[in-house]
């Protein structure tokens, strides 16, 4: 076999395999191994121009891009995907991802010609029924959450983070109190919560979390100080729990001038039952990619729409959507804005056309039954296997995730990310491991509301039988899992120290001995 | 309800199982005053047909770009995308799968990015190219952080010839902040930005073509950059003009940030698109978003993981280069594909027609009395100076089923000295009939 001077492989199936794998589990190489410069799938006119206009900035260099034709990249891309676990195919009980089923509708709409063959810079009187479905999508989302306004535009629900604490800055700053630096993350955030506060230049000060996995208000109000400009609290938390205080902190929270972000990506447990604006949050993001069904594409693209309590509405960055005499009117500048603009253009259009979609299938009535069904099946789960596995907060019922640690596995000497490997074999997809870290180990199970009985009761089996065999001692089968994916274990380290982030020709690279 | 599989028989089995008298039982923390303690007056569910006549009508409210001539460009563009590449990303292994946290069932998606990541690093002629990031406009906010952590600079300057919503993110992201330079706006493609560059400078962004469509010098301004030892940043909004264009890594570049809609997107009302974000190989440790990286498996089989994760908030946490999780995935494969239809032959091909078309673009509207093409060099796009207030101009020309591109003064309301001017874009979609129709139709609204 010959290695390049990084030691890797310079092909597919360099053991044992063929490269065109085996049976019904393909095995694919590159594109381009497989294309080359000549060819392509494309029929375009080969034009001439006597003078470009390009003065003199013309392409020297080589672009050195592969291309195949039709048939050909039909199936590349058919073959890689079939080494993809996807909802379509199984269980994707990833905790604090809402992997939910998404609907073919929302797909179909998305492609109409009105929505998806617009400009955002065309003149807006040509564009009126998509501020209309902005409009209504806002009104979805202010109703659910019983807030006063909502930014739609930002990209993601970091994103979304991002815009609002940069409302919250804003709006201190409006207040002559720009000298508030910190912001209170409790230890069981996600990861991106302190990256935000960071980003924006606040001082991180964790709260601890009590034994129960719930933010304990004394614990607010001891960290609370003229200093803290808000709370970044998650609710239902990285647990699984409601925060059955959150009332009593985001009452600590503004008596001490304060704001409260609230981090939204949970909201499938409670879109419909309980609407965040009446528990004292001033902003909160909405994952439309999570709660609301659009795809989540193998890591995006998301959407992360924020709402905004009446103190922080001014703040809310451009563009946004204003009824007038002459219909809706898109407002993209604002004299002097504190906050002004978070992306180019008005945001995930194509995300607000699947969201809105979506809601009007499910109705106010769908959505919250819904919400019941999530929490119904996590609790399920949890009941199911609380015999065996370990459960860390047992004091509550769990919301749309139940969380275990693994306690449980103490004496078999598998570990959770061993464990999970294990459920591969098994035809699931592993739940969310190692987080939130206030718990050692954590598995993090999130079936959403999209999971049959049928398949819950044998994700409950599979999970079962595990343990027991965890615990009956037979330790191999989960160190060496996966062994029916299309991969072993890969692996990490090497990946990261020696960084292969691209393809070289394996001519330009110098060979070393067999 | 057809997205929820459980009959109310099978919801009340699992309430017994769990031990709970009813769904209320499981919100037992929820504060009382707070649990469905409201009527939410929005509509009750509805089959698919009806949700369906709804969006209809909706959608047909709006004029889409396929309905007449359309020459809207500005930092979104019009392109064919070919069928195969929407019929492959709505495959459910790619569509309904998320973010590969686990290498060895999702060795499709993680192949797709190293692909993804090799096409950009070529066509920017750049070491190394990340997953995507949201889009362009926060990819250069992205990069003009980036800049400051590799230099330890703060000094950053913005071109006049910038898009003026990418100058507007990197200003809400450095908010106040002293260091952070923004040139006036440069219809004529004027600049001083290389006077601008001092010992404190971290980095200069240009972007080329640029807002007007002029075409940049890269070269002069990374000399001129890395002498003071600031880095230059160059922005791309039009990825396909990297087919004809001289690669900004062969120029001198450090960063290089582009929107990559064009290549596999649609315009979809601007989003969702792709940040493209591709540097040298010494600055990857700085790079924000996510990364794809070749490894071997147990079995010493090729195989693909997201890699140098320790850059990343779910690892580093406050300590992170970027607060960025989710990236464009779906947008990256449908680039990617697009990308692999076209091959080399096929992008310099899409690239020359698109300069082609321009051209006769600005030829026709040259010889329209009393317009004036300000551009002497341009890729796909160029901006006019007519006698009449854009915005007037523009709006009538919709009216008579033509889209005619954007009035500068949507984009910079406080300019008077721009209220004149139009930006418009060809692309290999643009037609003889459209250029005639819309020549026709300026030269009777001016006459």
């Amino acid at each position: 076999m010959s290695m390049n001077t990084q030691g890797r492989p310079t092909g597919v199936g360099t053991v044992g395999t063929g490269a065109s794998g085996s049976a019904l589990i393909p095995d694919e190489p590159l594109l381009f191994e497989i294309g080359d410069t000549e060819h392509s799938g494309v029929d375009l006119p080969d034009v001439t121009f006597n003078s470009d206009r390009l003065g003199g900035f013309a392409r020297k260099t080589k672009l050195d891009l592969a291309g195949l034709t039709e048939p050909e990249a039909m199936r590349h891309y058919v073959r890689l995907s079939r080494m993809n676990h996807s909802i379509d195919s199984g269980m994707y009980p990833l905790g604090s991802c809402t992997m939910k089923h998404n609907p073919r509708l929302n797909e179909k709409m998305a492609r109409l010609p009105g929505f998806s063959d617009i400009h955002p810079l065309q003149p807006v009187s040509t564009v009126q029924g998509a501020l209309e479905l902005m409009n209504q999508l806002s009104h979805w989302l202010m109703t659910l959450t019983n807030t006063a306004a909502v930014a739609l535009s930002p990209k993601a629900g970091a994103h979304g983070e991002l815009l609002g604490m940069m409302a919250i800055k804003a709006a201190q700053e409006a207040k002559g109190e720009a000298h508030r630096t910190v912001v209170l993350v409790p230890e069981s955030a996600h990861g991106t919560n302190p990256a935000t506060a960071a980003f924006l230049g606040y001082t991180v000060k964790p709260v601890p979390a009590k034994d129960d996995g719930t933010v304990d208000v004394e614990a607010v109000k001891a960290a609370l100080s003229p200093e803290v400009a808000a709370i970044m609290l998650t609710n239902p938390n990285t647990c699984g729990l409601f925060e059955p205080q959150v009332i009593e902190i985001a009452r600590a929270v503004h008596d001490a001038g304060a704001f409260f972000y609230c981090d939204g990506a949970n909201f499938n447990a409670i879109m419909g039952v309980v609407r965040p604006g009446d528990l004292g949050i001033d902003a909160m993001h909405i994952n439309l990619h999570k709660t609301f069904s659009t795809p989540h594409g193998g890591g995006g693209p998301g959407a992360g729409p924020v709402v905004l309590s009446e103190a922080l509405a001014p703040f809310a960055p451009v563009p946004f959507v204003r009824k007038t005499a002459n219909g809706l009117e898109l407002v993209e500048h604002i004299e002097d804005a504190a906050l002004g603009r978070v992306t180019a253009f008005h945001g995930q259009m194509g995300m607000y056309v699947r969201a809105l979609t979506y809601m009007l299938s499910h109705g106010g009535d769908g959505l919250a039954q819904a919400a019941q069904d999530a929490v119904l099946n996590a609790n399920y789960i949890k009941a199911r296997l609380q015999h065996i596995f370990s459960v860390p907060f047992p004091d509550y019922p769990t919301m749309h995730e139940a969380l275990f640690d693994d306690s449980f596995l103490k004496e078999s000497g598998v570990s959770t990310l061993d464990f999970a490997k294990a459920l591969i074999d098994e035809g699931f997809h592993p739940m969310t491991m190692y987080f939130p870290l206030v718990v050692h180990g954590a598995m993090l199970i999130e079936p959403t509301e999209s999971e049959s009985k049928q398949t819950l009761d044998r994700f409950c089996d599979v999970m079962a039988e595990l343990a027991t065999d965890a615990l009956a001692g037979n330790k191999e089968r989960f160190t060496s899992a996966p062994t029916k994916a299309p991969r072993r274990r890969l692996d990490e380290t090497r990946a990261a120290r020696q960084p292969v982030l691209k393809w070289e020709k394996p001519a330009d690279l110098p060979q070393a001995a067999e | 309800m057809r997205y929820l599989p459980h009959s109310e028989h099978e919801r009340a089995d699992m309430l017994g199982v769990i031990g709970a008298a009813d769904m209320d039982a499981l919100f037992s923390a929820v504060p009382k005053t707070a649990l469905k303690s409201f009527d939410l007056g929005l509509p009750a569910h509805q089959p698919e047909f009806l949700v369906e006549a709804h969006m209809r009508a909706l959608a047909n409210k709006n004029h889409a770009a396929g309905d007449g001539p359309f020459f809207v460009g500005a930092g979104a563009y019009r392109h064919h995308v070919p069928a195969t590449v929407d019929h492959l990303i709505q495959r459910s292994e790619w569509l309904t799968a998320y973010t590969p946290y686990q290498p060895e069932i999702s060795q499709g998606t993680l192949q797709m990015l190293f692909e993804f990541q090799t096409q950009v690093a070529k066509i920017m002629g750049m070491d190394v190219a990340n997953a995507s990031l949201y889009d362009g406009s926060t990819g250069t906010a992205e990069a003009v952080l980036m800049a400051r952590r590799l230099t330890r600079k703060n000094k950053i300057v913005l071109s006049g010839g910038l898009h003026p919503h990418y100058r507007d993110v990197v200003k809400a992201y450095l908010k106040d902040d002293p260091d952070l330079v923004c040139l006036s706006p440069s219809p004529e493609g004027q600049g001083d930005i290389l006077q601008q560059i001092d010992g404190n400078t971290a980095a200069i962004v240009i972007q080329t073509p640029d807002f007007y469509g002029h075409l940049r010098d890269l070269k002069s301004a990374a000399e001129a950059a890395h002498a003071q030892g600031a880095l230059l940043i160059v922005v791309v909004t039009e990825v396909v003009s990297l087919g004809l264009l001289e690669a900004p890594g062969a120029l001198g570049a450090d960063i290089v940030v582009a929107e990559g809609q064009s290549i596999g997107n649609a315009l979809n009302f601007g989003g969702p698109y792709l940040g493209l974000m591709a540097t040298r190989k010494e600055f990857i440790r700085q790079m924000p978003g996510r990364l794809c990286g070749e490894t071997v498996d147990a079995d010493g089989n090729r195989g693909f993981v997201l890699t140098l994760s320790t850059r990343e908030q779910h690892i580093r946490r406050e300590k992170a280069t970027s607060n960025i999780c989710t990236n464009s995935g779906l947008c990256a494969l449908a680039f990617s594909i697009h990308m692999g239809l076209l091959g080399e032959a096929g992008f310099v091909r899409l690239a020359r027609l698109n300069h082609f078309n321009a051209i006769k673009l600005a030829d026709a509207l040259a010889g329209v009395p009393g317009v004036e093409v300000l551009n002497k060099t341009f890729f796909n796009e160029m901006t006019i100076r007519t006698p009449q207030p854009a915005v007037g101009l523009v709006e009538r020309l919709a009216r008579r089923g033509i889209l005619a591109g954007v009035p500068v003064s949507r984009l910079l309301p406080n300019d008077r000295s721009v209220d004149n001017l139009i930006i418009l874009a060809a692309t290999e979609l643009t037609t003889d009939a459209d250029i005639s129709a819309l020549a026709a139709a300026l030269t009777e609204e001016l006459a």
